[in-house]
């Protein structure tokens, strides 16, 4: 069996589908997923929050699965699908999960909101009515700092009885 | 004929929903790391490793070899330019990067400024320091005995570790107090260091213009004004050429009060280097070196007298790291802490506390308090629960008596506030009502029999915020007041400027609220706009829930102004005399003729094209508000726990929060506001720490160590609320931001020990986690 | 926090990253999940030369049940174990430990390989797999051989897997018809490791215990198997004593240290409650298996 790839190489060519849009750039092997979103691309609005997979303000869904873009090297999602808050919402409105946040005092300093936000669509894609448990469980790997989750979780039950509705 | 729907003014009392949500939940915002300017270069520092060493040297030269690195700047580079050193909030010293030693674990040492910040951090790892380990101190009693190793040798004629000795009160009375005494109840107990850790770090964008040497540096800051001219006295800039911009701010609870070193070593290597330069912390930078909060080693005693509280002494011994870094009213070297006689008309009180210097990281700001306020009210709080079991009484019984009533307003306290106003019982009697106190007392009785632990915690806490009085209360020298400058334009919108910084809690919708309250506009057609110095009215910023007492009352008095001057123009208008003029819900009409009526869109299109003579023009006017007192928020919070006696788990079953914040201006952001707090003081009560190692490594550097709580451990809560105004706050706002994390963690503690109460177990020591509660019940002989 | 360099390669094959692993030795690393892997890296306590990412390798995934038992592929994530029926019921003590594991995201990518291969003597699914008597399938340039855990288990992060070896499979046996098992975890919230951790895994035969796991976390330098309350149990009816004493048998393989979650005292009596607690609940789920 040879190895086709170069030796030595610390660079890579990757093409990633972002919010439906093909990307393609040259990056360090090393480059963390979130910093190819924010800095090549210049989506900002994934953040970082803790440097250990603990915080989960990086979330983005990969191939519809929510993942923490801080644990992830881009050389690693050639080819895939991600969705970042910027793709969120259809042109023009709101994902119902924005709106609920929105309507429920979901979000105060906002930071954590675009990674709570994409967990919660996740989760709803999967169960579109959870219970509160459900959501504060789906939830758990998302820490809000400011609003005590409380309103988080009426957020997410607003979004599921919208996307109720719609469906 | 009805007020029709659009007629109705949306301003106080109102939920309107939040108008800087569409950026944020749209991923819009725009935090500092979000900035990107051309040519701009990332500063990574290097840490030292160890708690107490003396630097020997520090070779940078491989660091410097590293392709794409700039420069690399040390303490020696800064102190060729008087930068080396650095005033803090309390009149102290801090090193910006290390010199003679290195006197915490995390201080920074070096920074090296490269083209991105991988390989910035490159080549930090390949700066060579050499240490000369030193004895490390790693608490405030191993730092005061006799022949402790002195940490700020720096310092000319500092032959030990104590920085200050500060007390109030009265000693004799408070003497007197407790030899009349029939009982006295002691407390012995330890606030820990813990951290506001908001979820964004601390950093910055430094632009030094070399063309026209104006200093523009956005920055993760609570207080830009008060920051800019820190930054004028400390890198003698002039005032006029630096420009703080406080762009959206990922959370605060003090954390971005102080001035960090990263800020002082961007902007002068930017100044160097004529680029930009960004410092983006990382989270064990954020958690190991920016400003950490409580550290109070607390003994509270108190005299009972007929059951009556009669006296308060409380001795306490603070723990400030390397640098005494507080930030805190100049004159109150324990902040406000003296505000601990709290919900309770105690007649003596007397406050001793003596500060000492350790090799732990400095800056003790007050997360998510009001200056030590926090401390205070956890110190009575859980006394007067010790106090009650003492005298075989309910500890709620054992308040309610000894409550400062709601005749004694204004009531000077023995420590020497004037509290505004209150009715502690009202709000009691509110969540003992929800909570169902007595049934759960009784099921709690018949758990026992069974062997099953219930707890159920009450904590009636009084806070003071909203500092100051400018006279009374200063920071570095600057009197605590803040401004707000209002234009309405002549189709009738508004621009609201303001001297305070939201991190989260919602200005750019109560303060539009609060001019369409005073000038009848729609909240929606009032911009408020904070954060940049340049374009904002002077003020010392957000923090002790001081926005709303502070730059609320600014603002409610800026429209008033204005609208004074509107007054005049409607009598232009309507031609008649201003005297004969009522004004109702945006508008001025005639009295005893409605039909003759002119809006206030009318009078602000008139400002500008049809005045009367003599008059200036325009439509706008500063104000800068000094209130003549603080504001005494209270609340009863309530807490039941169940305990699992195999482990020492213990479960939150219910939360009551009543508070009386007095006129809430947006009752859903007050709500969030409380929500965010009960979980800090949860958070606090059950598992945030930072600890030190006996070598002072930092034990909780990072989030798989410093525990927040996410949605699962976070308990549901059942709010409620009382309304008693402020009689000198002009709408009657108490300011609620630090409410809950105030009165939050006696509660859940009282809770936990009064499951275990019953077999003399008195105290637990925050945070409460299992292991303490299981050695606790296997000594008290309830082990499972 | 940003990682050092490193070279990069997706192999779409097993042969093709064995040959990889071969080239680069001791500085070659793989990559599945990551989860672990990365936040080393970023704290750059870990700086591998090279990356494996086997990722693309198709047909790693499968989770399924033979008649000799589970086989779960080296690309099985703790997500598809939280979400699996086939785990529920006889093999509880898997489907109980996975939610247990970090958070709902990290679960997203995280693998069981990979947890084996890293070795954190906190990680939740050394001791459960343990508990339920699996062994790895390693693949290196020599061909392939079936590593015990108790074997794989060397020592804090440590295994007996050469670095030139990938696991291809993880295999547990098949309990028999009535069984049941489940972990028990003290963490302090969410995402944290364990403070401790117990997994009970109990094959019944003619209303004894057959065989039984019991494995505990983070309360020795590796995952600690309790052998001599398996034997006590062994044969045994479950009744309260034979509870009591195996939950104090397995106290007693414990070999916590106090650290800032607890004393060593603390940990080795909440082995002993969870064993107990595990034990119960085993029965309990038996029952129901028979029903």
């Amino acid at each position: 069996m040879t190895v086709a790839a170069e030796t030595g190489s610390l660079t890579r060519a990757i093409t990633v589908t972002v919010n439906g849009e093909a990307r393609s750039a040259e990056v360090e092997n090393r480059l963390l997923l979130v910093h190819f979103l924010r800095q090549t691309l210049g989506l900002t609005g994934t953040h970082v929050g803790c440097d250990t997979t603990s915080c989960g303000a990086c979330t983005v869904l990969l191939d519809g699965t929510p993942v923490k873009s801080c644990t992830v090297f881009a050389v690693s999602v050639e080819g895939r699908e991600v969705t970042t808050v910027e793709g969120l919402a259809p042109a023009g409105g709101l994902h119902p999960v924005q709106e609920g946040f929105h309507e429920e005092h979901g979000l105060q300093c906002g930071f954590c909101t675009p990674g709570m936000m994409l967990a919660s669509a996740a989760l709803l894609a999967e169960n579109p009515d959870p219970s509160e448990e459900e959501i504060r469980w789906a939830l758990s790997g998302n820490i809000c700092r400011c609003t005590g989750y409380q309103n988080i979780v009426k957020a997410v039950q607003h979004a599921g009885a919208k996307l109720r509705e719609g469906s | 004929m009805a007020v029709s729907e659009d007629r109705v003014v949306r301003g106080i009392g109102h939920s309107v929903k939040r108008f800087e949500d569409g950026r944020f939940i749209r991923g819009r915002g725009n935090y500092v790391d979000d900035i990107v300017l051309p040519r701009m270069l990332h500063l990574e520092f290097l840490r030292s490793p160890l708690a107490h060493a003396r630097i020997r040297s520090i070779d940078t030269s491989a660091a410097e070899a590293v392709p794409g690195v700039v420069a690399v700047v040390t303490g020696e580079l800064l102190a060729q330019h008087s930068l080396a050193w650095m005033p803090t909030l309390s009149g102290d010293t801090q090193a910006v990067l290390a010199t003679d030693k290195v006197r915490f674990q995390g201080q920074e040492v070096a920074a090296v400024i490269a083209e991105s910040a991988y390989v910035a951090k490159d080549a930090t790892e390949l700066i060579d320091v050499d240490y000369e380990p030193l004895p490390p101190v790693t608490s405030p009693q191993q730092a005061l005995a006799e022949g402790a190793p002195v940490i700020r040798d720096d310092k000319e004629g500092k032959d030990s570790n104590h920085i200050y000795s500060w007390e109030a009160g009265d000693a004799a009375a408070t003497e007197q107090a407790f030899a009349e005494a029939d009982q006295v109840v002691e407390l012995e107990t330890f606030y820990p260091r813990c951290h506001p850790a908001p979820l964004e770090c601390c950093g910055c964008v430094a632009d030094v213009d070399p063309a026209t040497g104006k200093a523009t540096i956005y920055m993760t800051s609570q207080a830009p004004h008060a920051h800019r001219t820190l930054f004028a006295l400390v890198a003698g800039l002039p005032e006029h050429k630096i420009r703080i911009v406080s762009p959206d701010i990922g959370g605060g609870f003090g954390n971005k009060v102080p001035i960090y070193p990263g800020y002082v070593v961007a902007t002068a290597a930017s100044l160097l280097l004529g680029q930009p330069v960004k410092w983006i912390e990382d989270r064990t930078g954020n958690l190991i070196s920016t400003g950490f909060a409580r550290d109070y080693h607390m003994r509270g005693e108190l005299a009972v007298k007929d059951g009556r509280m009669t006296g308060l002494r409380v001795n306490m011994l603070s723990d400030n790291g390397a640098f005494f870094a507080d930030a805190q009213p100049t004159r109150c070297k324990a902040g406000l802490f003296h505000i601990v006689t709290g919900s309770y008309d105690i007649p003596a009180a007397h406050v001793q506390t003596e500060g000492a210097y350790t090799n732990k990281a400095p800056g003790g700001v007050a997360y998510r308090c009001s200056f030590r306020v926090t401390e205070a009210s956890y110190l009575i709080e859980r006394l007067v629960q010790t106090a009650a079991y003492e005298l075989g009484e309910d500890p709620v019984e054992f308040r309610r008596r000894n409550f400062v009533r709601p005749d004694q307003f204004p009531y000077k306290s023995a420590t020497g506030f004037t509290y505004d106003s209150g009715d502690y019982e009202g709000a009691l009697d509110l969540a003992l009502e929800k909570l169902g106190y007595a049934d759960l007392r009784r099921e709690q009785a018949e758990a026992r029999e069974r062997g099953e632990l219930i707890g159920i915690g009450v904590a009636t806490f009084t806070e003071v915020v909203g500092a100051g009085h400018g006279a009374e209360y200063d920071i570095a020298g600057l009197r605590m007041n803040d401004g707000a400058e209002l234009r309405i334009h002549p189709t009738g919108k508004a621009v609201l400027k303001l001297s305070v910084k939201s991190q989260g809690q919602g200005h750019e919708t109560t303060f539009a609220q609060i001019v369409a309250e005073e000038l009848g506009l729609q909240p929606e057609d009032v911009e408020v706009q904070e954060g940049d110095t340049d374009h904002t009215p002077y003020g010392l910023g957000t923090y002790a829930s001081r926005s709303t007492p502070v730059s609320g009352a600014a603002t409610s008095m800026v429209a008033r102004k204005i609208r004074k001057k509107a007054q005049k123009i409607a009598a232009h208008l309507l031609e008649a005399s201003e005297d004969d003029l009522e004004w109702s819900s945006g508008r001025f009409s005639v009295k005893g003729a409605p039909e003759k009526s002119t809006t206030i869109q009318d009078i602000a299109f008139a400002a500008y094209t049809n005045i009367p003579e003599g008059m200036e023009g325009g439509l706008e006017g500063v104000h800068y508000y000094d209130p003549p007192n603080m504001t005494y928020p209270f609340g009863a919070y309530a807490v039941v726990v169940e305990i699992d006696r195999g482990t020492g788990q213990w479960k939150v079953r219910k939360v009551v929060a009543v508070d009386d914040c007095g006129v809430r201006i947006n009752p859903m952001i007050v709500e969030g506001q409380i929500m965010g707090g009960l979980t800090e003081g949860f958070a606090i009560a059950a598992m945030e720490l930072i600890d030190f190692d006996e070598d002072g490594n930092c034990i909780g550097a990072n989030l798989m160590d410093y525990l927040i709580p996410t949605s699962w451990e976070t308990p549901a809560f059942d709010l409620g609320m009382t309304e008693t105004p402020s009689p000198h706050h002009p709408l009657g706002a108490k300011g609620v931001g630090e409410s809950a994390t105030v009165g939050a963690p006696a509660a859940f503690v009282n809770a936990v020990v009064d499951a275990l109460a019953h077999a003399g177990v008195r105290n637990l020591e925050m945070p409460v986690t299992p292991d303490k509660v299981w050695v606790a019940l296997q000594e008290a002989g309830l082990g499972g | 926090m940003y990682p050092a360099r490193f070279e990069y390669h997706a192999p779409t094959s097993v042969d093709e990253a064995l040959a990889l692993l071969e080239r680069y030795g001791d500085e070659g690393k793989v990559l599945a999940g990551g989860q672990s892997l990365i936040p080393l890296m970023k704290l750059r306590f870990a700086s591998p030369g090279a990356l494996v990412d086997v990722n693309r390798i198709q047909g790693l995934d499968t989770l399924e049940e033979g008649p000799e038992g589970l086989t779960i592929g080296p690309l099985v994530r703790h997500r598809d174990c939280e979400r699996s029926q086939t785990l529920r019921g006889r093999y509880g003590v898997l489907a109980d430990a996975a939610p247990q594991i970090s958070d709902p995201i990290v679960r997203n990518l995280g693998t069981v390989a990979g947890s084996l291969a890293h070795a954190d003597p906190q990680g939740d699914w050394g001791s459960a797999l343990l508990a339920a008597g699996a062994e790895v399938e390693a693949t290196g340039p020599s061909g392939t051989r079936t590593i015990g855990l108790d074997d794989l288990f060397q020592g804090p992060f440590t295994t007996s897997l050469e670095p030139t070896e990938l696991v291809t499979a993880v295999r547990v046996p098949d309990p028999g018809p009535r069984a049941g098992g489940t972990y028990l975890k003290l963490e302090r919230k969410v995402g944290d490791f364990a403070t401790v951790g117990v997994a009970v895994h109990v094959s019944f035969a003619n209303g004894t215990v057959g065989r039984a796991g019991i494995a505990l976390t983070a309360v020795g330098p590796r995952s600690i198997r309790a052998t001599a309350a398996e034997e006590a149990l062994a044969g045994a009816t479950l009744d309260d004593d034979t509870i009591r004493h195996a939950a104090e048998l397995a106290a007693q393989a414990a070999e916590p240290r106090s650290d800032h979650r607890g004393t060593a005292d603390y940990k080795r009596s909440v082995v002993r409650v969870f064993t107990e607690r595990g034990l119960r609940k085993a029965a309990a789920a038996a029952r129901e298996e028979e029903r």
